[in-house]
């Protein structure tokens, strides 16, 4: 009994947060690590294209909810959500003709790429305030729980309960259905299958007939698509607030180089392994040592390693760890 | 020639900031003068790393956040009863914290590879972790039960504010090299994205570590290196002075105190930038360039490159922790809240690149004007927008939004300058000879 | 005579904007044949292959495949006219399997590539046990194996190989040269520069000589391995 109880807690407030937060980490660092392994630069702009992305997904909804159009139980999000992802896409696509076409041209240092990042970031940031302004937004409907903590403790009997958000449970099915499409194109069709030959060797995919602008184009598509989705679901979780986009960009980063920046299973590995990691960390583990330890062990303090203030901390430490001791990260990816 | 121009440009930079004088107020002007100067070394810092190096450091914020902390470490008196409490203790838990990272760094050398080094190292890891929590939670509780409304904290050592300026560079060296030993040697995205985090870790420890510098509870009414408006308007001297000259006592006071801190800030300014112009022309520099133009071959003949690299990387950072406190000691008290990393980083950035990367006085130049245009682009783009929407009606939506919305227009334009600067002249205003 | 199938003649050139490094050299090989370009380091064997197949800037003379002149074609679109070209390094994508580097070296075609993979892999039957481990994991031989059969798969109409058994063991190498023979034998005709001249000229049906990125010698494998002046200078007697 003790037991369970621990591990409903356990579940409650570590196992589905994380795994929540994981799969968005997963999405962003799929996106970040395209780019990187293709399009070879480290794009800073990543977070406020999933704003861009998010921000159009909110707007379309809010339209949709005006005229009344809605979706059940589920969130009219996901309706607004191609909306989204074409909107993404033609302002990634915008900016590539615009800014980075002309440095890829000039084969410019990968650094050079960054610091453009940097710039193309700050625009992209301004007219997404611009548009929609800088405070949170709320544009969740739809059920709001897949299961209750009362209705879970009434079920089981247990003294802890387990709730499920819904949007934590379309989270994990809306990131394995958008991983699975991606794994799929990759491995089964040619444009896939290019875009990694031309990761992989770039000089001997021009020879083999590769076109580079159309590898370009693909890869910015599906960036922009996995950039959305990851944004319009962190923001049906927790919240729509620009400012908060681009502080994910140090634990995407982290997934993305943990995993080995360039290797799509990596950026997937990496997102858990940051989400569950900056969970962990700062979780206070009273409760749950109180369930599982015999009463003489049981813990006086919070048992809690770090605070949540500093939750990024977390992801940056890992980072330096995976810097120290294993630069091309768990999945060996690229270290040009 | 290029002499000429490049005076003319500087002249340009005066020239508008009189203009702000005439138009607006001195008050603003001077204003812009002081930050000017400040952002001008940030600049000059940041163009060591990338213009010598090529090194491309986004943490900015945080080394000249430890400036910032050191004005408190250094100037604010010292609260004895706190270290009376819990002093001992936390001296004694910030001992074992570094013990247990040499324990767990020995562990990692000396135990078999594998599992067993992993597994080992890990548990040392946790251990140390553990002791450290048992001594350092209770002192630091005791510390910030001493009167935390207006304290909390562990206070200072009592110097004069000026000493914290050096201070703050030795302490920004202090966490350059521990960034720079684990981050540089990978590629240049790599310590982008370590440089970023090592900021956001040093504002978040600011933040949050009460007992160091009161955290978000602030530390106002710092010792000041001027004299206080206050002061100078009670004495009956300066008074007479001012209205002979025209102003009022309390104008005067404060413009007073402003251009004694310009003089103060040009100092450093003129400083830094001889020691920089001079180390730019030293056999010194000239290998560094070489080192940045061709890493290959300079490893071939023999250069240890990342040992280059380290040291100017400590240096640009050394001079960015000087300017934050200078930043502190202008502000009279420590925000961490205000610090926000990417936005003043990139921000500099923008100055090195505009101004012009690689050579010193384009670094000083970036500083002004961008400074200089990021004070006055809200005022202008709200005179603008006012124009461009006074054709709509007093109180439409979209009129709203609009004039709303120029305080979001800020980065956006810095962004986009950034963007025409790096495509059209990427060599900058004021280019690397 | 009739014009060789494929000939670079009397070519002049250098990288880019740089100082020549041909002088006039000329190489061809035809219909069914083995032709193969040695000589002393730095002679611009690589070289001469490279500006037959467009990756160098050719200032004088011309470049012709089957009668038209490719000279001022690039690259890519040589590979389209029928050209097949191995580099000696970097000459497969190691992440990718053995049977998806084979599709990539199709990737030009739009039929049905099957069968042409079938005959790689019959001309390779390592291949085939191998078709779905990633290439960079096999041996040299191997992977230069895959690098042929990639290079095979848009059924050119000449291919060449830039120093093939580069860094391989004798014993590969010996494996590699069965193998190019086998090649030969299905009527393509093959170029290839090789370090190894000895074992190239054996094999070969038309060798040529280069020496400072000029003609030295031209004539038959045999020829040449007998011409006592070519033994001397550089196959050691």
């Amino acid at each position: 009994m003790e037991f369970l109880n621990g591990f409903v807690a356990l579940s409650n407030f570590v196992l589905v947060p994380a795994i929540a937060y994981g799969s968005q980490l997963a999405l962003g660092a799929l996106g970040v690590t395209l780019i990187y392994g293709i399009l070879r630069f480290s794009n800073f702009a990543h977070g406020d294209t999933m704003a861009f992305g998010a921000m159009v997904t909110v707007l379309v909804t809010w339209w949709m909810q005006s005229i009344g159009i809605s979706f059940g139980p589920l969130p009219t999000a996901l309706l607004a959500l191609p909306f989204g992802i074409a909107g993404a896409v033609l302002m990634v696509l915008m900016t590539d003709k615009l800014v980075y076409k002309f440095y890829r041209e000039k084969k410019s240092k990968p650094v050079i790429l960054v610091i453009v990042s940097m710039g193309v970031m700050f625009m992209m940031n301004g007219i997404v305030r611009v548009i929609i302004g800088p405070n949170e937004q709320q544009f969740r409907d739809g059920e709001r729980f897949l299961i209750k903590a009362r209705e879970f403790k009434n079920m089981t009997g247990l003294d802890e309960g387990l709730a499920i958000k819904s949007t934590q449970a379309i989270t994990v099915v809306t990131a394995a259905i958008a991983v699975a499409l991606l794994f799929w194109f990759l491995n089964k069709t040619r444009t896939g299958k290019s875009m990694r030959a031309y990761s992989d060797n770039e000089d001997l995919a021009l020879l083999s007939g590769i076109s580079p602008e159309r590898v370009v184009a693909v890869t910015w598509i599906i960036v922009a698509a996995l950039a959305t989705i990851a944004g319009v679901l962190y923001g049906l979780d927790k919240s729509f607030k620009p400012f908060t986009y681009f502080q994910l960009l140090l634990p995407i980063f982290a997934s993305a180089i943990v995993g080995g920046l360039g290797s799509p299973l990596g950026a997937i590995a990496g997102g858990f392994v940051v989400a569950f990691s900056e969970v962990m960390i700062t979780y206070a583990w009273k409760k749950v040592l109180g369930y599982w330890l015999p009463e003489t062990l049981e813990p006086s303090g919070l048992v809690q390693l770090l605070s949540t203030d500093y939750k990024f901390a977390v992801s940056f430490m890992i980072l330096i760890v995976v810097l120290l001791f294993r630069p091309t990260g768990l999945f060996k990816g690229k270290a040009y | 020639m290029e002499r000429t121009k490049n005076i003319g440009l500087f002249a340009i930079v005066a020239g508008l900031i009189v203009m702000t004088g005439m138009i607006q107020s001195w008050n603003s002007a001077l204003l812009i003068v002081n930050m000017g100067l400040i952002s001008a070394i940030m600049a000059l810092g940041v163009n060591l790393q990338w213009g010598f190096a090529g090194l491309f450091n986004v943490g900015v914020m945080g080394f000249v956040a430890l400036g910032g902390l050191a004005t408190v470490l250094v100037s604010s008196d010292p609260v004895g009863e706190a270290w009376s409490a819990g002093g001992l203790g936390l001296i004694a838990a910030l001992v074992l914290g570094v013990l247990a990272i040499i324990a767990t760094g020995f562990a990692i050398k000396t135990l078999p590879a594998g599992r067993i080094r992993f597994f080992g190292a890990t548990a040392v890891l946790i251990v140390g972790f553990f002791i450290y929590r048992a001594v350092f939670d209770p002192a630091v509780a005791a510390i910030e039960a001493i009167n935390p409304a207006l304290q909390g904290n562990i206070g200072g050592l009592g110097l004069p504010i000026l000493m914290a300026w050096p201070i703050g560079g030795v302490l920004a060296a202090a966490a350059a090299w521990i960034i720079g030993k684990t981050a540089l040697g990978l590629r240049s995205d790599y310590l982008a994205i370590a440089t970023l985090g090592i900021a956001e870790i040093v504002i978040a420890i600011m933040k949050n570590e009460d007992w160091l510098a009161r955290g978000v509870k602030n530390v106002i009414g710092l010792d000041r290196p001027v004299a206080r408006e206050v002061d100078l308007q009670q004495s009956a001297e300066f008074v007479d002075k001012a209205t002979q000259w025209g102003f009022d006592p309390v104008t005067a006071s404060s413009l007073y105190v402003k251009f004694s801190y310009s003089l103060l800030f040009t100092a450093v300014l003129v400083i830094l930038l001889v020691m920089a112009q001079l180390s730019l022309n030293s056999p010194w520099g000239r290998m560094m360039r070489a080192i940045r133009d061709n890493e290959v071959a300079a490893e071939a003949m023999g250069k240890n490159v990342t040992h280059r690299h380290l040291q100017i990387f400590i240096l640009g950072s050394a001079i960015c922790g000087i300017a934050g406190a200078m930043m502190t000691t202008l502000d009279g008290q420590l925000t961490p809240g205000t610090y926000q990393p990417l936005r003043y980083t990139f921000l500099i950035w923008v100055m090195v690149i505009v101004g012009g990367s690689g050579n010193n006085f384009g670094a000083v130049l970036g500083g002004f004007l961008i400074w200089f245009l990021w004070v006055q682009v809200e005022p202008l783009g709200q005179w603008l927008m006012n124009i461009v929407t006074s054709g709509m009606a007093e109180d439409s939506a979209l009129r709203l939004h609009l004039l709303d919305s120029v305080a979001h227009m800020r980065l956006f334009t810095m962004g986009l300058i950034l963007l025409l600067v790096l495509r059209f002249s990427p060599r900058g205003l004021i280019p690397e000879k | 005579m009739s014009e060789p199938f494929l000939i670079g003649d009397c070519m002049t050139g250098g990288y880019g904007n740089g100082p020549d490094i041909l002088h006039g050299c000329t190489i061809a090989v035809d219909k069914g044949e083995i032709a193969v370009i040695v000589g002393p380091n730095g002679a611009g064997k690589s070289t001469a292959m490279k500006a037959v197949f467009g990756m160098l800037n050719v200032r004088d003379g011309a470049v012709r495949l089957d009668g038209e002149d490719i000279t001022h074609l690039s690259p890519q679109d040589r590979v389209i006219k029928g050209m097949g070209f191995v580099p000696q390094t970097n000459n497969i994508f190691a992440s990718m399997t053995v049977e998806e580097n084979l599709e990539m070296g199709a990737f030009i075609r739009n039929d049905d590539i099957r069968q042409t993979m079938e005959q790689i892999y019959d001309l390779f039957p390592i291949l085939r046990d191998k078709r779905y481990q990633a290439a960079g994991e096999l041996s040299g031989g191997q992977r230069q194996q895959v690098a042929v059969g990639r290079a095979l798969m848009t059924q050119p109409k000449v291919l060449m190989l830039d120093e093939p058994t580069a860094g391989v063991s004798p014993i590969v190498m010996d494996e590699l040269f069965d193998r190019i023979i086998e090649v030969a034998r299905t009527g393509i005709p093959i170029l290839m520069v090789e370090q190894n001249a000895r074992q190239a000229l054996e094999i070969a049906d038309k060798g040529y000589v280069l020496v400072q990125g000029a003609n030295a010698h031209t004539g038959s494998g045999k020829d040449l391995l007998a011409d006592p002046e070519v033994r001397r200078s550089f196959l050691g007697g």
